[in-house]
Parts: C-alpha cells; sequence; structure tokens
C-alpha cells in the first residue's frame, strides 16, 4: 500500500482524476502524499513559498465526503475535484499569504480571490501551496525572487526557468500534478522547456487576469502548468472563460481543449518553421531536437512548411520598452501607504515623498529597480515617441508576421528557448543576456496569441522545449499539434520525458 | 553608446520615488547604457506609417451594469495597511514644513 501511495505523485492528473472517480483513492490520500513529497524534497528546491497542508487536506476530505455520500452531487462534482494544485505566487489567494516574490509585499494577506482561484475552488481541487517566482515576475530564472532561489529537478546546480520557475519545478518533481502560471514573455513556456514539462500561454483575454499582479498589463496573462498536454487542457478547460471583473477578458465559449489534445493526427496539418527563430543563439543541441521533431511530425504527415516574419528580429527590443514602460505605470502602486512594506528614511524629514522612496528603495529587488527605471525612461517626454512609441509600431509589424504566417501554415512551431537550463549565477550580472532567454517567446505575448511549450527531448542530459504557437482564440490547435508530438516522442522513447527526471535528493525524516 | 548620463538615472530614480546609493546609480546608469542601445534598434523598423498597437485584442465599450458589486468593509481594506487610525489609512506629512 505504502508503493502505491507514493506511487500515486506519478500518475498524470487525469490518471488521478479516474482513480479518485472510481475511489480507488482518495483525495485525503493523494493530497497527503504531495504534501509528504513537499516535504522530502522541497527543502533541496524551495519550488514553494508557502505550503498550506491544512486548508488543502480540509478541502480535499470535503471531495471524498462528498464522494462517499453519492448522489447528485457527487456526480456534479468536476473531472478534476480532488487532484491537487499549486499556484503561482504572483495569484491572489485569500487565507494563504501572497508575496509576488517580492520584499514589498512579505506577508501581505489578500482580502480577495483571483478568479482562477475562486475556479479552483469551486470545483474542489486542493491547493497545496505558493509557488517561487522572479520578483513580480520579472525575470527567466527565478533567481531575483526576494526569498530563495529554486532549483531544476534535473540538475539542482541550474536554474528551473522564471518567472514561473516555482510552479514548472513543483510539477516536475512530482511535488504537484498541475499548477497555474502566468506568462509575460515566455513565464510559463520557458520554464516548462527546461524542466521536460508542459505550459501553456493562453490567447490573451481569454483566461480571466482578475487577481494576477500586474506587471504589463497588455501582455500578461494565466495559464496551465503540467506534465502532460491532456494535463494542460483539463486546467486550462477549467480556469478559462469570460470574466466580468477582467475588462480585457474576452467573450468566448470554452472548447474543449482535451479533446484536441488526444487528436493524434497530424495529416496534412500545415506546420511553419519561423525563420527567424533559430540558428544564431541557440545551442547546437537544441536545434538538433528541434529537427528531430520536425522530422517525426513529418513522418506522421504533417505538411513542414517554412514561414518568414521578419519583424520577429525586433521583438526582443519591443518588449523590454513596453514591459518595462507598463511596469514602471503598475508598480507606482507600491506606495507604502494602503498596504506593502513601509520603510521610514534614516535621516531627514519624513515627509511622503521621502518615506515612498525609502519604502520602494528597501522593497524592490534590482531587477525590478532596472525595470522601473527603464520604463521611466521610455515613457519620459522627448524620448516616448522613439521608444514607446516605435515599439507599439513594432507590435503592428509583429502582428502582421503572424497574419500573414497563419495564412500559409495552421500552426507555427519553434525551439522554446535557445538553450537548456544554464547554471545558477551564470546570467546573474548581464540583465542583456538574461533578457536573450524570451526571444523565441515574446512574439506571442506581443500579438496575443497563444502557444505552449512541449518537451522535445534531452540534450547534455536537459530537458529541451518545442512551441507551437496558433492564430488568436485558436489555443486548441496547440493543444492539438502538443498532443501530437508528445505522443511521437513518447512512442519513440517508449517512456514520457517526464517520467525521466532524476531523483531529488530526499531530506532526512 | 547611449546617451543616458548618471544625472540622467538620479532624475529616473526621483521620477520613479527610489531612493538609490551612488553606487546603485554608478551600476544602473552602465547597465541601462547597454539595454538602451540593444533595445533602439526598434526605431529601424518603426516606419510612419505603420499603427501603433497598445493592446494585441483590442475591445471597445466594455460595459457593465451600474450596480454595486462586492465592495471590502474599511476592516478589510485597512488590514494590510502599514498604518492606520479610526478607519483611516494615516500617512507622513505631504509637505515639508522647512
Amino acid at each position: 500500500m505504502t508503493t502505491t501511495l507514493s506511487g500515486l505523485i506519478r500518475l498524470t492528473a487525469a490518471q488521478m482524476a479516474v482513480k479518485l472517480r472510481a475511489g480507488e483513492i482518495t483525495s485525503v490520500e493523494l493530497t497527503q502524499a504531495h504534501l509528504d513529497r513537499i516535504a522530502a524534497v522541497d527543502s533541496t528546491l524551495n519550488a514553494f513559498l508557502h505550503v498550506s497542508a491544512e486548508e488543502a487536506l480540509q478541502t480535499a476530505a470535503e471531495v471524498d465526503a462528498i464522494r462517499a455520500a453519492g448522489g447528485t452531487d457527487a456526480e456534479a462534482l468536476h473531472r478534476l475535484a480532488g487532484v491537487p494544485i499549486a499556484v503561482k505566487d504572483l495569484i491572489v489567494t485569500k487565507g494563504q499569504p501572497t508575496t509576488a516574490g517580492s520584499k514589498m509585499l512579505e506577508g501581505w494577506m489578500s482580502p480577495y480571490d483571483a478568479t482562477v482561484v475562486q475556479k479552483l475552488r469551486e470545483a474542489r481541487l486542493p491547493i497545496l501551496g505558493k509557488t517561487n517566482l522572479d520578483e513580480f515576475a520579472m525575470g527567466s530564472s527565478t533567481e531575483h525572487s526576494a526569498f530563495c532561489v529554486t532549483r531544476n529537478p534535473w540538475d539542482t546546480s541550474r536554474i528551473p526557468g522564471g518567472s514561473g520557475g516555482g510552479s514548472a519545478a513543483a510539477v516536475a518533481a512530482f511535488e504537484a500534478p498541475l499548477a497555474l502560471g502566468t506568462d509575460t514573455g515566455g513565464s510559463i513556456r520557458q520554464p516548462g522547456a527546461v524542466t521536460g514539462t508542459v505550459g501553456t500561454k493562453p490567447t490573451y483575454g481569454s483566461v480571466s487576469r482578475y487577481g494576477a499582479i500586474a506587471m504589463a498589463s497588455s501582455l500578461d496573462q494565466i495559464g496551465p502548468v503540467a506534465r502532460t498536454v491532456e494535463d494542460a487542457a483539463l486546467l486550462h478547460e477549467l480556469i478559462g472563460g469570460y470574466d466580468p471583473k477582467d475588462s480585457t477578458s474576452l467573450h468566448q465559449e470554452v472548447p474543449a481543449f482535451s479533446t484536441h489534445a488526444a487528436a493524434h493526427d497530424v495529416t496534412g496539418l500545415r506546420i511553419g518553421v519561423i525563420k527567424q527563430l533559430q540558428g544564431e543563439g541557440y545551442q547546437t543541441g537544441v536545434l538538433a531536437r528541434f529537427q528531430e521533431s520536425l522530422e517525426a511530425l513529418r513522418a506522421a504527415g504533417a505538411q513542414i512548411v517554412d514561414v518568414d516574419c521578419p519583424s520577429f528580429d525586433y521583438a526582443l527590443g519591443a518588449y523590454y520598452l513596453i514591459m518595462p514602460s507598463e511596469a514602471s505605470s503598475n508598480l507606482a502602486r507600491y506606495d507604502g501607504v494602503r498596504y506593502g512594506s513601509r520603510v521610514l528614511p534614516e535621516e531627514g524629514p519624513l515627509t511622503m515623498e521621502r518615506v515612498m522612496g525609502a519604502t520602494r528603495a528597501a522593497g524592490f529587488g534590482e531587477e525590478v529597480k532596472r525595470r522601473i527605471i527603464l520604463g521611466t525612461y521610455a515613457l519620459s517626454a522627448g524620448y516616448y515617441d522613439a521608444y514607446y512609441g516605435s515599439a507599439q509600431k513594432i507590435r503592428t509589424l509583429i502582428q502582421r508576421d503572424f497574419d500573414a504566417a497563419f495564412e500559409a501554415a495552421d500552426v507555427l512551431i519553434s525551439p522554446t528557448a535557445p538553450t537548456v537550463a544554464f547554471p545558477l549565477g551564470a546570467k546573474l550580472d548581464d540583465p542583456l543576456a538574461m533578457y536573450l532567454n524570451d526571444v523565441a517567446t515574446i512574439p506571442a505575448n506581443l500579438a496575443g496569441v497563444p502557444g505552449i511549450s512541449v518537451p522535445g527531448g534531452l540534450s547534455e542530459g536537459l530537458p529541451v522545449g518545442i512551441q507551437f504557437l496558433a492564430p488568436s482564440k485558436q489555443d486548441a490547435r496547440v493543444y492539438h499539434a502538443g498532443g501530437a508530438l508528445e505522443k511521437l516522442l513518447n512512442d519513440d522513447s517508449g517512456v514520457p520525458l517526464w517520467a525521466q527526471v532524476p531523483e531529488v535528493e530526499e531530506a532526512a525524516q | 553608446m547611449s546617451e543616458i548620463s548618471r544625472a540622467d538615472v538620479e532624475h529616473l530614480a526621483k521620477l520613479a520615488h527610489i531612493s538609490m546609493t551612488d553606487a546603485e546609480l554608478e551600476k544602473m546608469t552602465s547597465e541601462l547604457g547597454v539595454i538602451v542601445d540593444s533595445v533602439q534598434k526598434v526605431q529601424e523598423a518603426a516606419g510612419e506609417d505603420v499603427p501603433a498597437t497598445s493592446h494585441p485584442l483590442p475591445l471597445t465599450n466594455v460595459f457593465r451594469e451600474d450596480r454595486v458589486g462586492h465592495v471590502f468593509t474599511a476592516a478589510e481594506s485597512l488590514s494590510n495597511a502599514p498604518d492606520a487610525v479610526e478607519s483611516r489609512f494615516k500617512v507622513p506629512a505631504i509637505l515639508d514644513e522647512e
């Protein structure tokens, strides 16, 4: 029985759901197995900033009681009811602290739930806790968290990606079968790529952003983090849909993404290879796995075509103007008045302005300050047209490139990140080198289109991610293509990539 | 190399209400210079005739019914305040008396 229980965490979320429904296991057992796993490995990995054992077990017990009682309430339970989940600490939760990975919000208790969290509660998914991230989601390695450094389960001396490194590491290391992430420039997809997991950035506006602490409002998007394409699709179905509390929310029915994830036939599917997202800057091993993925898809009947997106060469520049501009504005709210920390200046008069300066100096980390200053610069009189204005024009050009590319192809494909996970500390002193990690994921955010990262094999023993992109509101296509590639590669190697993760050293119990 | 000077960064930090030490200003000036140099090439491709996009999927006239929705109590609103008194946020002096 004990082997069964510890083996539970290695099932997919979909398999867990089936066993729960069949009464083979209880949600309390399943949730406890994950809490045990967190207790065993998280002192090594630091994926969680907060673990909420009591609340999670209580939700689990409620699901078990409803199921045991049977009847219409049991039948009405959501398919994922009782399957535990972790939540990125950028998403606000009642009853658990939300920090955004920042000292500014240390100990802050949200008085409300994000819409996606409310949906998790209504569907009765036990919330295991809050996962680590780069401060205010600003980073590509989770090293900019004010609290701890999350380690990659594949090699604990390496980064788990960012900003959602905590959610990706937790899912990769079987601390949680599912997690929520947020993706502003790749913060779901790039951690997915370097941890051998799956992550989706939905179409902008298709999942409510109400309760996601804002970084760059025209780019931010909440999405699912999982080990398999089907699991990501199931979670996406749960969190998607119109929300009147988010004024950018789209009026749209949520498609059955999991059905598309299971439709593995790619015969005749036109897959566009983006000329600009390969070559220089991409590691040989990453490109080799990418080519193999293309070959596998071609052999399965897909039509591989080349697409040219010349404006993508300017995407990184446009992103690092638009994002800091919006961030500098969004983060103006941390003024030490209504919430968050307040720090008094060491000397001189205690005026509001000086308290604000001291509060923001102490509360924000280096990368956050860098982006606020950069954004303030890009928006300042005399530079606005040259920087922010130009970047917004690039955004139009990138949308046009996508439009043209989707005339020739049903989905687009690229490596998710140019490299495999790099060693901790390797890029901390070189902001520009860090920014380059997002080169392949940023265009989707600028255009608002959906994207997914699925495992594409190993290079130097570390996971490589393959990204699929689809037109706006066609998220179903990334699940179709992603699910197909996942199956082709699994069939080829016999065992899914996520199951090949080395054993993480457990803490003495 | 870009035209960002240390004095510029000092001014920006003031605008952004972030107190910075001399060492921080020094470091930020050089880092910002490198970043701005690399991002300013967006100007090459941004032609006069290209319209700006501020929002990926623009929506217009997003309305809701004019009805009071959920509101927080004063206690809830003040629960995270660094300082409060008598159901109000307490703040330092707005104006310097000197």
